[in-house]
């Protein structure tokens, strides 16, 4: 098997507004298994950070134990990054977006790490508004122990050895939306058009971004009667196309009216929905469950950007924490001395 | 657009943009690759059924493969083909019971007028299927221009010995120092057919320049002048030398005045530096062995006292190109320069020349002076029974340009011979098309390739290099430099094979495709699909290879244009839709396949 990428690239590669290429934001070739549908989401991650132009040192990689969080080694190679432990990757995240604040972070997991050991996390993670992208790789299985059915596995979906998941799966989506996330969309691994800039704009969203991608595990759960197969979830597939649009950038796509429907984020940026009829409201979360659970009683997998809180409150803004990063505060800011604290003293007399 | 047809063999054939450059469609990286395995037999047997001359072609090939490299589009220069070929004949054991000898009789006669690279390759096609071959040359040897102009420093006689003598050992008749001076008199004997392979032998001259005639003495025809160095006719030279063109004749006749008592050698040319017609690393050697090159300089004048030559008048110019690049020379206005010199080489191009050939032969000629042909594959001119080829055909060509001629003809004359129409149902190459797959993600070719850069090959000290008219000036590779000098072909030939039915779409090839080459996206007409692809398709030289429609309705579209042939792609698809087949392709040839794909 090869471990090396070869050095060569195309010699006439696009450059981003920094000057780099999409090169600039590989990582190490992957050793998931050939055609995973985790290897399409970091090659969507790579390419999103590098259209919106992102310097890879001011990214942040974090995640939890799987072979969704293992994803991180073969994207952003020049990025900072966090490999926790299972299912604990929001503590870190919490805390490292607390210590400094200006960095992008991108937290990958998987059902698992997630839906199962790390559910605790996860929902507390929501409820603080971590300004983060979260994304699920989400398979329905786990493929690093050979493809049990995983918390997300769909009622009725056949495992590779027969069995046929008597459970109901948990969906990601609608728990988010429940628990008050400000950002939530879902994706499929084979649907870059979408995927790439549903990424973008979590990454421009101030506060907690949620992603639940359907990534086909190849080897465990691609086979007829698994409902997360690349060609079953094709079949199903209703995708809600989007364009992302960063702020001060000109819209340069034509569409006919009527057709869509722009949401603008906090920092200027929007998004563009293509195909949205005039009843869809991005920032309505009760009509999005509602959607959420019509397209599951409908067999339907329903991607796009679910919804969207543009004005949300992220943890630093709800600690009321200096506008600075705290990494970046020194000893005398940190410390300021008996005469400040005097004064305080005072105050409180 | 349309699926691409992989069927059709000048698809892949195209992507081997080395071979597709070879007139004669040297299979290059497979030998190349059984250089690297040490199996320099093998490499030389795969260039011999080729191009009959590799250690001839391995110093002196005009390499119309190494522009074309894919290599040299990835990085800065292409693989050193050229002279790895050479690595095999230089470490090649004896090859003598590889080659096929002669055929049992079939009662065929064939007359090959000229003993170059072209006649040559006739007679090896021919000889294995029992013809009976006379071969007629004007000089003792044969070789053609291989041996009379090209200079023994450059290409060592027992280099050229050898591999005309592999093929004249197939029992070809000999007829030298004879001068074929009328073709009715060939005709009028009984061969079934007769080749005519005597190269452009007239070089050409300056016959108005003023003083042209009185000057006559020391005033040489280039190619005369080193053919007579190459029959030891002439030994010597002035110590003032002027060469008068920019094409490769001029440099070697340059690099020879160096050996031959030139001390003070100069070449002056018409056109600019970047237009001269001499390969880019011949003019290099001229420079390196302390030869100038004047550009932009018209002869004028021969200046001649007391009856004797004693420089030239040259009047300087500047290109200057109109809207639709055709160049004119402009005279700057200048006065003229004059040059001092003791003699002149006049190396300014070659024409055909045929005043043996009578017209009751029926062989009817262009006005250009070259023969009629039917056209570049059957090779037979107006006189059914008479055939060109090499630099007699359409003019003054290069060696492995003459090489691919012979086989061609050697198929026409065959079929010509055995009572069918060369033009229709010519013989199809003969192509095959395997997996390369070794293991799951294994290839049998070093599929990661390397970065390591071209080097040059190492000369004689120049001191030593100027003593000797016969000292070759290049020493070859040694077998840990052509090691790596091999590993830096990229294996083209190793072809990216795609089947749709298989393919379920899930990017992995195009995630992982180092060079950006594969794209999944919406059919169209070929230039609207070229803009679409994750990096635009813009070399319009490279095809573009399209896949049926998809299960999503997308078609898979590859730009070959920068394709490192690193297997990737088919390394990362989970169901083997991408496969690396090797692709091995030879052009058809009279004589039966000798060398089939190396295991």
């Amino acid at each position: 098997m090869s471990y090396i990428k070869p050095k060569f690239r195309h010699p006439r590669l696009p450059t981003n507004k920094l000057g780099f290429t999409v090169a600039d934001y590989d990582g190490a070739i992957s050793t998931l298994c050939a055609g995973c549908g985790h290897d399409s989401i970091s090659a969507a991650i790579r390419n999103a950070c590098f259209q919106s132009a992102i310097p890879p040192h001011r990214i942040a990689k974090v995640s939890g134990i799987g072979c969704s969080s293992k994803m991180p080694t073969y994207f952003l190679g020049k990025s900072h990054g966090f490999n926790s432990v299972h299912g604990r990757m929001p503590s870190v995240a919490t805390g490292a977006s607390l210590a400094n604040r200006d960095l992008t972070y991108i937290g990958v997991s998987g059902d698992g790490d997630t839906a199962s050991i790390g559910m605790g996390q996860f929902i507390h993670l929501i409820r603080r508004n971590v300004n983060m992208t979260y994304i699920v790789a989400n398979n329905g299985c786990y493929g690093l122990t050979k493809g049990q059915d995983s918390a997300t596995a769909d009622l009725g979906s056949v495992a590779k050895g027969g069995a046929v998941n008597p459970f109901d799966g948990i969906d990601l989506a609608a728990l988010a939306l429940l628990q008050g996330a400000s950002f939530v969309a879902r994706s499929f691994s084979g649907d870059k058009g979408q995927l790439e800039p549903l990424i973008r704009a979590a990454m421009a969203h101030k506060g907690f971004a949620f992603i639940d991608v359907v990534s086909p595990c190849v080897t465990f759960n691609n086979h007829v009667g698994s409902t997360k197969s690349y060609a079953e979830t094709r079949e199903h597939l209703d995708a809600m196309p989007l364009d992302f649009v960063p702020m001060r950038e000109e819209i340069t796509t034509q569409y006919a009216e009527g057709t869509t429907q722009a949401v603008t984020l906090h920092d200027g940026s929007a998004i563009h929905l293509k195909k949205a009829d005039a009843t869809y409201k991005a920032n309505d979360r009760r009509a999005a469950m509602d959607v959420v659970q019509q397209a599951h009683a409908d067999g339907r997998i329903l991607t796009g950007l679910l919804y969207l809180d543009p004005d949300s409150q992220d943890l630093n803004q709800n600690l009321n924490l200096a506008t600075r990063p705290l990494n970046e505060l020194g000893k005398d800011e940190l410390c300021p001395g008996s005469k400040v604290l005097k004064s305080i003293n005072e105050g409180l007399r | 657009m349309k699926p691409t047809d992989i069927q059709d063999p000048e698809y892949f054939h195209k992507v081997v943009d080395c071979q597709f450059a070879c007139p004669a469609h040297t299979p290059v990286p497979e030998y190349i690759r059984l250089i690297a395995q040490e199996r320099y037999t093998d490499a030389y047997m795969i260039n011999w059924e080729s191009n009959v001359f590799p250690g001839v072609l391995g110093r002196t090939c005009d390499r119309p493969c190494e522009p074309a490299c894919r290599r040299g589009r990835v990085e800065e220069e292409p693989v050193a083909i050229c002279r790895l070929k050479r690595v095999a004949a230089d470490f090649k054991d004896d090859v003598k019971g590889l080659l096929p000898g002669a055929g049992p009789k079939n009662g065929k006669k064939v007359a090959l007028i000229g003993g170059g690279p072209a006649s040559l390759t006739v007679a090896r096609d021919l000889a294995p299927l029992g013809y009976e071959l006379h071969l007629y040359d004007e000089h003792a040897k044969a070789g053609g221009f291989m041996r009379s102009q090209i200079p023994a420093f450059r290409l060592p006689d027992e280099v050229l010995d050898e591999e005309v003598g592999y093929v004249l050992d197939m029992g070809v008749h000999t007829h030298f120092n004879k001068y074929v001076d009328s073709l009715q008199s060939i005709l009028d004997q009984d061969y079934d057919a007769i080749f005519v392979g005597c190269g452009a032998p007239r070089g050409r001259d300056l016959p108005n320049l003023p003083g042209r005639k009185e000057a006559d003495k020391n005033i040489h025809i280039g190619i005369d002048w080193l053919s007579s160095v190459a029959f030891e006719h002439t030994k010597s030279i002035g110590k003032r030398v002027i060469v008068l063109g920019g094409g490769n004749t001029a440099m070697d006749c340059c690099r020879t005045s160096r050996r031959l008592g030139g001390e003070d050698v100069k070449v002056i040319v018409r056109s600019p530096f970047e237009d001269m017609k001499a390969s880019p690393w011949e003019k290099e050697d001229a420079i390196h062995e302390g030869i100038p090159i004047l550009d932009n300089h018209v002869p004028k004048e021969f200046v001649v006292k007391d009856g004797k030559l004693v420089g030239m008048k040259f009047e300087k110019v500047e290109a200057q190109y109109d809207a639709e690049g055709k160049r004119s020379l402009v005279p700057t206005g200048e006065d003229l320069v004059y040059v001092e010199c003791d003699d002149v080489l006049i190396a300014i191009g070659q024409e055909n020349a045929f005043p043996w050939i009578e017209k009751s032969t029926g062989v009817r000629f262009t006005s250009w002076g070259t023969p009629i042909i039917n056209d570049d594959e059957t090779f037979q001119s107006t006189n059914k029974r008479v055939f060109f080829g090499g630099d007699s055909a359409f003019g003054p060509a290069n060696i492995i340009t003459a090489v691919a001629h012979g086989h061609k003809a050697a198929v026409s004359i065959d079929m010509y011979c055995n009572g069918q129409n060369p033009e229709v149902n010519r013989p199809a190459p003969h192509v095959t098309l395997v997996s390369q797959k070794m293991g799951i993600h294994e290839w049998s070719y070093d599929s990661i390739p390397v970065i390591d850069k071209r080097e040059a090959v190492p000369l004689v000290a120049l001191e030593e290099a100027l003593k000797s008219k016969t000292l070759e000036v290049e020493l070859g590779f040694d077998v840990e430099t052509a090691f790596v000098q091999a590993e830096r072909c990229l294996n083209c030939d190793a072809q990216t094979v795609f089947t749709d039915s298989a393919c379920i779409e899930c990017d992995a090839c195009t995630d992982i495709c180092p060079t950006s080459c594969i794209s999944f996206v919406e059919n169209a007409e070929e230039p609207e699909l070229r803009q679409s692809l994750l990096v635009p398709a813009e070399n319009a030289e490279q095809d573009l290879y399209v896949s049926g429609e998809l299960a999503t309705g997308k078609v898979m579209v590859k730009d070959e244009d920068v394709c490192l042939h690193c297997g990737l792609c088919a390394e990362r698809c989970p169901t083997a839709a991408w496969d690396m087949q090797k692709f091995y392709y030879t052009m058809a040839k009279a004589a039966p396949v000798l060398v089939e794909a190396a295991e």
